[in-house]
């Protein structure tokens, strides 16, 4: 009576796996989708305060950032003090000026009355270095800011 | 002669070179923050003559170097900054502001329009206490504003902005922009920085 062998037992069927590389896929796809790379490398610190009356920045492209904080552990050589960084390199505060005419004269003229100045400032920095900075921005008539934050309550400042 | 079946290439690999791939996307993914307080500094010329104001139209905040908050001359903790601040845009002394739910304080500001607050801050203020008083100086100007517009039109005023800048929300933008026109005047942001 073969047809009727005993069924081998204690053993598991493997699982099949062939679906495995398409859920891989996946979730590589929607990864691939979502990252942003960066547009500049930080040399400097930058842990953003928490706000929560924010609004949100929609069109990227209209965005000019001006970053500042403390120098990071690499770039200990350039001090303690905050500073600002514009594209890749620690700037003085009066290159803003050039930055914001350079990063103008790169849009269409059509979209120059558009562009906001994000500002990406750490937490802990003085409050002299952004006074600077804006004074510098109403010079070249640069008057749209948005002081870039993290979504939070703002008692988690402290 | 027979036609030879080609040979199935062996796949099992594959998932680990789209793990590989995976773990890199995942690794350098930074979810960018790309939100915060919009401001608009002043223009620089010099106004000749500035507008004479009333002491009690002036709400002053000022931030010292240690972090402390000095509103009205008075030490203030930062929880309490939205309050007095809202208690002091709705106060409407005049008596002509009709909306206005505030104590009507003769000593405090005439109404909405007028007021003014003004905010100073020390050199060695830090950025995170500066953008803790903007954004609870802010919320009381938007507290003020849903509170308004819910009164008025039955939806709060940020929901409004959502709308308008929704390309597909369904209803009418021009009558919608008139209200959003309608609440800021009524409750105009005039939030002013000390030059130092």
């Amino acid at each position: 009576m073969s047809k009727f062998k005993k069924k081998k037992s204690g053993e598991m069927p493997a699982v099949n796996t062939a679906s495995l590389p398409d859920i891989v896929f996946m979730l590589l796809f929607f990864f691939m989708v979502a990252t942003v790379m960066r547009q500049n490398t930080l040399m400097i610190e930058n842990n953003l305060p928490f706000a929560d009356q924010v609004e949100k920045l929609d069109k990227k492209d209209l965005v000019m950032y001006i970053y500042a904080g403390k120098p990071s552990a690499n770039y200990k050589q350039y001090g303690n003090e905050s500073r600002i960084q514009l594209n890749d390199k620690f700037a003085d505060v009066r290159e803003i000026a050039s930055f914001i005419n350079a990063e103008r004269a790169s849009k269409r003229e059509e979209l120059v009355p558009f562009l906001t100045t994000a500002l990406k400032v750490d937490s802990n920095a003085n409050m002299g270095l952004i006074g600077d900075i804006k004074q510098e921005l109403r010079k070249v008539n640069a008057l749209k800011i948005n002081y870039t934050t993290k979504k939070g309550s703002v008692i988690e400042n402290n | 002669m027979a036609k030879r079946a080609a040979p199935e290439v062996n796949a099992g690999s594959m998932a680990d070179i789209a793990f590989l791939l995976l773990i890199f996307f995942l690794v350098t993914t930074t979810i960018e923050t790309d939100s915060g307080i919009n401001r608009k500094l002043p223009p620089m010329e010099e106004q000749t003559d500035p507008p004479v104001i009333k002491m009690k139209n002036i709400f002053t905040v000022i931030v010292n170097k240690n972090d402390d908050l000095l509103v009205e001359d008075e030490p203030m903790e930062l929880k309490d900054l939205r309050q007095a601040a809202i208690a002091f845009l709705d106060n409407g002394g005049d008596g002509k502001c009709d909306y206005c739910n505030g104590a009507r304080d003769e000593k405090s500001s005439d109404n909405p329009d007028k007021a003014i607050i003004s905010l100073a801050n020390d050199r060695e203020t830090t950025y995170k206490t500066y953008i803790a008083v903007q954004n609870e100086l802010v919320a009381a100007y938007n507290d003020l504003r849903n509170k308004r517009s819910e009164a008025l039109f039955g939806m709060s005023f940020q929901e409004m902005e959502a709308y308008q800048k929704d390309v597909n929300w369904p209803g009418n933008k021009a009558e919608l922009k008139k209200k959003i026109e309608q609440i800021k005047t009524e409750y105009p942001q005039k939030l002013s920085e000390v030059q130092k």
